[in-house]
């Protein structure tokens, strides 16, 4: 008879956990109930729904962040944001099952042509800036500034091992270290895009899916050099030494909130987007919804993570695009 | 004479000193490598707890995911993985101890079922993005249960199975003939023989295998990734076919983010997903006792 006891035991597990989550789930949706009556006699619409978003890592803090305070104001409408990054959310934005999809680069080609096909109408819509950083070891001194022909000579690949007396005279003959976003990073095809014209990079690179990986690896060698994101510039700054870069106009210049934003930090200043489905605007009031608050606060949020906001009239401009999809 | 004996007890006593020695290095060779292991858990654990343990609260289990660190909690991701693992224990419990029966005692050795025994274990040794891959073809668009629980759950169960069928077979395999023979010759059937016989005394074998394959699928991030399940989830599923979000996948977000206070938040995840692992092995461990006692 022993076994039935386990079997028995087990089912009983099995549903104590279901039962207390459902517990849990019932407090909480009679909270919300409340939360909503309350909400309903102050005169505000409520709105239920679910919206799933998905793409770049990159773009996620400030998803979340607005999915955050979107979701205090209607928190019957089930917001979700995954990480599957720019290329993995694009793939499920393409098969219908999101309605959103962030990405850190402009969508590709092939993206767009299969969303065609897909019968799938989207509008693309920019939240935020990130001025990739390059940074290197607070130890070096002799770096002051970087072209991006220097950048490009020193990143590209050319099978042989690069001293830093290669790139500028004067420099000391030690060999350069490189560390790199990994490969499936919106951030390392845009870099490579821009800089290596979409060429090999340096092999000895080290290559990580985690930025911070890359700030200690930079952090820890004297003859290293990276670049990622700038919000982790921003959060090891004292560890860390940024790199100023010339830009189109022959000026070096050092990246930072004014300088991302009016664009005169180039060309390593990207954009981040997200992609919304036009026929889920048009159907669904939710995703209006959530698509105009998203415009509205994505100023706000995005330096609240760390990001840098677009000029005012960026936002006004698409929250009229908008308008003409509802 | 006397010369010689004196020349063979000293080679003797030579040969001793060569084995004795022998005797001390293994034994230094296994207590450096048991020492190095201990002293690497105890670095983590130390580091994990000193970093994490400020920032449990009861408000870290009580709130959802936020981009404030003080305010971000890990509610959607504890209740969640209970969710996930109520699909997956039932599944892989059973599908798993039904083939690792079939089998042991109804299968005959042919060399198609050498060929199955092989492929399972062969699937064990699969990485577990291709589980996700699978679970995205099969039960989030075939069968179109979305990223939900339960497309995730099944995901998991086929992850861990290969591992709970080796892991029931090597169990079952260990009852002695003797005691199947005794019940074939009261008269037992062979399910009467399996029910009485053979279960119980594989139980334990079937629970500790089991138990370390769950913990695994409570751990796994990457099939999770594959199959869509979202990070931000600030609600909790009220269905099998909800979305939900799992606390390696918290975890692993926090650990990416620039924040330091994040890396914190992480820590204190792993401290709970730790809490989870050593509450389910000690279920296993109480399970093994209960029936070894017999």
């Amino acid at each position: 008879m022993k076994p039935v006891k386990v079997l028995t035991l087990s089912a009983l597990l099995g549903s104590a956990l279901v039962m207390g989550a459902c517990g849990n789930n019932a407090d909480n949706g009679a909270a919300t109930g409340d939360d909503a009556e309350g909400q309903t006699d102050a005169g505000d619409a409520q709105l239920q729904g679910e919206i799933s978003i998905d793409g770049s890592s990159t773009v996620y803090p400030i998803a979340e962040a607005v999915a955050e305070e979107f979701m205090l104001e209607q928190p019957d409408v089930k917001v979700t944001v995954g990480l599957s990054g720019t290329g993995g959310g694009f793939e499920k934005f393409i098969a219908g099952e999101t309605q959103m999809s962030n990405a850190s680069r402009p969508i590709k080609e092939e993206e767009t042509k299969a969303l065609e096909e897909a019968g799938v109408d989207f509008t693309e819509l920019e939240l935020a800036y990130d001025g990739l950083s390059v940074v290197i070891n607070k130890d070096n001194d002799w770096v002051d500034q970087l072209t991006v022909d220097e950048l490009k000579k020193m990143w590209l690949d050319n099978g042989q091992v690069k001293k830093w007396s290669d790139i500028r005279e004067g420099w000391p003959a030690e060999e350069i270290k490189f560390y790199s976003p990994g490969t499936d990073s919106g951030t390392f095809d845009y870099f490579d895009e821009v800089i290596l014209d979409g060429g090999q990079i340096d092999k000895s690179a080290t290559l990580s899916e985690d930025d911070n990986v890359l700030v200690q690896g930079v952090t820890g060698d004297k003859n290293s050099i990276g670049y990622f994101g700038y919000a982790y510039y921003l959060e090891n700054k004292d560890n860390l030494k940024v790199v100023p870069i010339v830009n189109g106009e022959g000026t070096a210049v050092e990246p930072n909130a004014e300088t991302i934003e009016s664009g005169e930090y180039e060309p390593l200043s990207r954009p981040l987007y997200t992609y919304v489905s036009n026929a889920a605007i048009k159907d669904d009031e939710a995703v209006a919804a959530y698509t105009q608050f998203t415009l509205e606060n994505a100023a706000m949020l995005a330096e609240d993570v760390g990001y840098v906001s677009l000029p005012e009239e960026k936002y006004t401009e698409q929250l009229k695009t908008l308008e003409g999809l509802k | 004479m006397e010369n010689t004996a004196r020349v063979k007890s000293e080679e003797m006593v030579g040969r001793i000193d060569g084995r004795l020695m022998k005797n001390k290095v293994v034994k230094g060779i296994f207590l450096t490598a048991t020492i190095f292991t201990s002293i690497i858990l105890v670095v983590l654990l130390y580091r994990i707890i000193s970093q994490g343990a400020p920032y449990l609260s009861w408000d870290f289990f009580q709130n959802f995911a936020s981009r404030r660190p003080e305010q971000a909690g890990i509610k959607a991701a504890v209740i969640g993985t209970l969710w996930m693992m109520s699909v997956v224990i039932p599944t892989a419990a059973i599908l798993g101890v039904g083939t690792a029966i079939y089998l042991e005692e109804y299968a005959k050795k042919s060399a198609l079922t050498r060929w199955i025994q092989m492929n399972i274990s062969n699937l064990a040794g699969v990485p577990s993005v291709v589980f996700g891959l699978l679970g995205l073809t099969i039960f989030v668009r075939v069968f179109g249960f979305g990223n939900s629980v339960l497309a995730a759950g099944f995901t998991m169960a086929l992850l861990v199975l290969p591992v709970v069928i080796v892991a029931a077979q090597e169990a079952i395999r260990a009852v002695p003939n003797e005691l199947k023979e005794a019940s074939y010759g009261l008269g037992a059937t062979k399910w009467q023989t399996i029910y009485r016989v053979v279960l119980p005394y594989a139980i334990p074998g079937i629970a500790t295998g089991s138990i370390l394959a769950f913990s695994r699928a409570i751990g796994e991030t990457a099939p999770l990734i594959v199959v869509g399940i979202p990070t931000f989830v600030a609600f909790l599923p009220s269905g099998y076919l909800d979305s939900f979000t799992a606390l390696p996948m918290q975890i692993y977000n926090w650990t990416s983010r620039p924040q330091l206070e994040f890396h914190n938040l992480a820590a204190a995840g792993i401290i709970i997903l730790l809490g989870v692992l050593i509450l389910m092995n000690s279920v296993a461990v109480w399970i093994r006792n209960r029936y070894q006692a017999r």
